[in-house]
């Protein structure tokens, strides 16, 4: 197992948290090392406890471990919340001029520095987690140029007296620890060539859409899919196009689908409790055959649930949510990379088959950046797919008899020609209603029936045509097989090493679409032990494996609200390996 | 935009199911005059209408067209119009689906201000589901669903819009087809959100709000020459007088700076690189 480091920064929602634990984490990309951040956070804006955790590695490093190396307390709280994570090897630094006498137990490293003096000696006292973070520099023997790096790009556009001063105040810091403490601790942050970029999942599916010519974008503010909406605020303007903040979440989605008949390709993002609002509107979006991606960050419910916290529950919904019977696509990235991709194929797949396509991320992976190579993200790869679209000439081909466009003509693939408006001759209604070809309210058997088969014909054609495939690792020829959906795929991936030590071969497989799915039944049936990992209590995602390939299949859930951790992953794994399968 | 546009242009070949009478048919009839009058032709245009039968509109004229859920034909009509400035789009619904499942979205649509015309065909009762109260029904007015009457104080849409910083209102009687239609078409070439709450009899469900009554209290603003629709005040005092019915234009901002320029909204989003843009790798650079 690569050597890593573990390090966060805690206090009380309001103290810069976040914006600390970022400018460490952009210090360590800057310095060649792999990161990846997680962030605990209670749902009020002062007066929480609130951490942001970094793991750093020179090896890829993808999720959260049970342990913590270096800690940043800014209350005691900050100690208390994370004493199961702290170990004998563990540096807390804190300020022990501050009003609270920290209680650290004796076995670990109590590094007091006067934080805020050292920030008012530097020019303010609102630097004092630079102090800190200069003096976790000292810890870990990391060039704090590095941290420079990061301060110039935080603080650049405050002007050069503002990033002079927090350089400063990072020297003090790391002065302060060489000067006062002798040190013997084991973190040497090795540095590497490599160019990182650091980002997150809501960043990742923002760019996406971005990339795939996302002109409009209609939302309601909700955690934790606002930063969405944050993101292409101030960029999608750039490439002409616009973001609203709608009156609600039935606003945001029938704004959304305005735009995309109207020929924009349109995005609309929210979480559970706004998923709920816009399913009246998928309805619609599907029997008008109007291509959207809606996404939802999934976050713990049901109801107001718990807002911050992650949780895989939303599944269901996105498969069955609405009145009638309603075709939609249900694509599911596993990774913040595959956030970008999937939001570009997200809507190729949803103009290729003027379909909705939900896009299904969660809590967890929007909040947590991490290190890519830039290529992962390359912008030559991305294709635009706008299927039938058709122009002033090819209309015609379109046309009955007394010259009218047939916007939901009966063809075999299931999909209609699409005319946006401006374009002449193909002026057209559409409805909710059940219609004919020509989008005209009918309630005559034979035409309901074309018509429905018509809609579900795409999903049959897109079944063939696309690969709806899924990923794999682990040992291919192990007898036992884990699958999971969504973020889980990180932990995953860590866990197998941790069951290596253990002598436990495993098949991993994570898919990344929910509706229309790859069939797994071959693989499970070859499995001895099939296990089905997902955040949510009753196992959504297995009840639909079980379904297709009629069998009971193990399960690790979790609903705590916080994501899982490789460590504990791996344990769970070989505890449910030698358990029974639960009874029919 | 040709010009030898017709108003029939605008008109499909389905034949409305209204009841005959129905004051839809004047209301929809002086919409379609107004669309061709002011240049359009059902290529540029887009009617967005609501659920009811004001909401059947939809399915009787020609252009691109959506007939969406109950309430939210508005936030679809600034969807269209945000990302396609160069189309005229007009939105129709009823009293209660504009006024009570889609009060919220009509108060935000106003604010917005987006470059718009809104129709709502006020008969004062819910025709499509025969005869329940509306938010504009009288509080004595008796229905199916209040025996004795609502026994509350009717939604005043033009109060509502003033109070929401409309820079248009307007009130038409669809039977006085002239007037309502040179109505529509003002709100249609006013720069910004054309609201026109039209008078529009349901002969079916209320005998009380009748073509007759209308005729019978109708002030017209425009033999008033004291009426200054550009004057706040004036327009306040008409729309807040309950004990009149009138028609004309209430108020109209002169100043009126429509959405798209307010927020430089004016390209027209459905052009897209077959790609991703150009300078794509800068979105990842920022990263850095
Ligand atoms: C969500 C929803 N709730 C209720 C209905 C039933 N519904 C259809 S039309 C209507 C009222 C229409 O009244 P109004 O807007 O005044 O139009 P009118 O029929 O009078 O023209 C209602 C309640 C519906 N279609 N959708
Ligand atoms: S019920 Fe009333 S509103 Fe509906 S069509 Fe008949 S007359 Fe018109």
């Amino acid at each position: 197992m690569a050597e890593d480091l573990n390090w966060a920064v805690g206090g009380e929602a309001g103290d810069g948290i976040d914006s600390t634990g970022k400018i460490f984490a952009q210090a360590l990309s800057r310095a060649g090392r792999h990161v990846f951040t997680s962030k605990d956070f209670a749902s009020r804006i002062r007066g929480g406890y609130t951490a942001y955790k970094i793991r750093t590695s020179v090896d890829r490093v993808q999720s959260v471990v049970d342990r913590l190396d270096i800690l940043v307390a800014l209350t005691q709280r900050t100690i208390d919340e994370n004493l199961d994570e702290l170990h004998e090897e563990s540096a807390i630094i804190y300020d022990g001029e501050r009003s609270w006498e920290a209680d650290i137990p004796d076995e670990m490293t109590a590094v007091d520095v006067p934080l805020k003096s050292l920030a008012e000696d530097a020019g303010g006292a609102i630097m004092r987690n630079i102090v800190a973070l200069g003096a976790a520099c000292e810890i870990t023997n990391f060039d704090v140029e590095y941290l420079d790096e990061a301060l110039e790009k935080r603080f650049g556009g405050k002007g050069s007296k503002i990033v002079e001063n927090n350089k400063e105040a990072a020297r003090l810091g790391q002065q302060y620890v060489q000067e006062n403490y002798d040190l013997d601790l084991d973190y040497d942050l090795d540095t590497t060539d490599e160019d990182y970029v650091l980002l997150n999942g809501n960043e990742a599916i923002g760019m996406g859409a971005l990339a795939a010519g996302c002109r409009f974008y209609a939302g309601y503010p909700i955690t934790p899919a606002t930063s969405i909406m944050e993101y292409l605020t101030g960029r999608i303007e750039d490439y002409g196009g616009h973001v609203v903040q709608a009156e609600d979440e039935l606003s945001a989605i029938n704004m959304a689908l305005g735009a995309a008949r109207s020929g924009a390709r349109a995005m609309t993002a929210t979480s559970g409790a706004g998923i709920d609002l816009m399913t009246e509107t998928f309805g619609l979006v599907a029997q008008s055959e109007t291509p959207l991606v809606i996404t939802d960050v999934q976050r713990s419910g049901p109801s107001t649930g718990m807002p911050t916290k992650q949780e895989q529950g939303d599944l269901n919904m996105a498969l069955y949510g609405g009145h009638g019977e309603i075709p939609r696509f249900v694509v599911t990235p596993t990774s913040i990379a595959e956030c970008f991709w999937k939001t570009i194929e997200a809507f190729n797949l949803a103009e290729k088959y003027q379909i909705p396509v939900f896009l299904v991320s969660d809590l967890a992976m929007s909040v947590t950046e991490q290190t890519f190579r830039p290529e992962t993200f390359d912008m030559d790869e991305v294709e635009i797919d706008r299927g039938k679209l058709v122009d002033e000439d090819e209309v015609d081909e379109w046309l009955d008899a007394q010259g009218r466009f047939r916007a939901h003509a009966v063809t075999e693939d299931g999909v209609s020609p699409r005319a946006i408006p401006g374009t002449t001759d193909g002026a057209h209604m559409s409805t909710g209603l059940e219609h004919d070809e020509l989008g005209r309210r009918t309630e005559d058997e034979d035409e309901r029936v074309q018509q429905v088969d018509k809609r579900y014909r795409k999903v049959e054609t897109a079944e063939e045509q696309e690969d709806w495939d899924y990923r794999e690792f682990g040992d291919s020829d192990a007898d036992n097989l884990v699958i999971s959906w969504g973020s889980n795929e990180g932990a995953l991936r860590e866990a197998l090493e941790y069951l290596e030590e253990d002598d436990i071969d495993l098949r991993v497989i994570s898919v990344p679409y929910i509706f229309p799915r790859p069939d797994l039944s071959d693989e499970i049936e070859a499995a001895d032990e099939v296990i089905v990992v997902e955040c949510n209590a009753t196992g959504q995602f297995a009840d639909l494996l079980e379904h297709d390939a009629l069998t009971r299949l193990k399960r690790i859930n979790k609903y705590t609200g916080v994501r899982f951790k490789a460590d504990e992953l791996a344990e769970q794994i070989t505890d449910k390996l030698s358990a029974e399968v639960p009874a029919q | 935009m040709s010009s030898d546009v017709r108003f029939t242009d605008f008109k499909s070949d389905k034949q409305p199911t209204w009841c005959p009478g129905c004051g839809d048919f004047g209301t929809m009839n002086g919409m379609m005059k107004a669309l061709a009058e002011t240049g359009n032709d059902p290529d540029n245009t887009f009617v967005v209408a609501g659920i009811g039968c004001s909401g059947k509109i939809g399915t009787y004229m020609h252009s691109y067209a959506l007939h969406g859920v109950h309430g939210r034909a508005l936030p679809v009509g600034q969807g269209v119009k945000m990302a396609r400035p160069d189309i005229e789009v007009m939105v129709a619904g009823g009293d209660g689906d504009g006024y009570s499942i889609g009060a919220g979205h009509f108060v935000h649509a106003v604010r917005r201000n987006v470059d718009m015309t809104y129709v709502v065909m006020d008969n004062r009762i819910y025709g499509l589901t025969k005869g329940q109260a509306s938010p504009t029904s009288r509080s004595d007015f008796e229905t199916s669903t209040t025996p004795e009457g609502p026994k509350q104080p009717p939604v005043n849409p033009l109060a509502l819009a003033l109070a929401s910083g409309a820079s248009f209102i307007a009130q038409s009687f669809s039977s006085d087809a002239l007037r309502h239609q040179e109505i529509v078409q003002e709100a249609i070439e006013h720069d910004g959100f054309g609201f026109v709450n039209v008078f529009s009899p349901c002969v079916t469900f209320n005998d009380v709000d009748t073509y007759d009554y209308f005729r019978d209290n109708l002030v017209d603003l425009q033999e008033d020459e004291d009426h200054d629709p550009n004057d706040y005040e004036a327009a306040k005092e008409v729309i807040l007088d309950s004990d009149k019915e009138y028609q004309g234009v209430m108020y109209k901002d002169e100043n009126s700076v429509p959405y798209h320029e307010k927020h430089g909204v004016t390209e027209d989003m459905s052009e897209i690189p077959e790609g991703a843009p150009d300078d794509a790798m800068d979105l990842v650079r920022e990263f850095y």
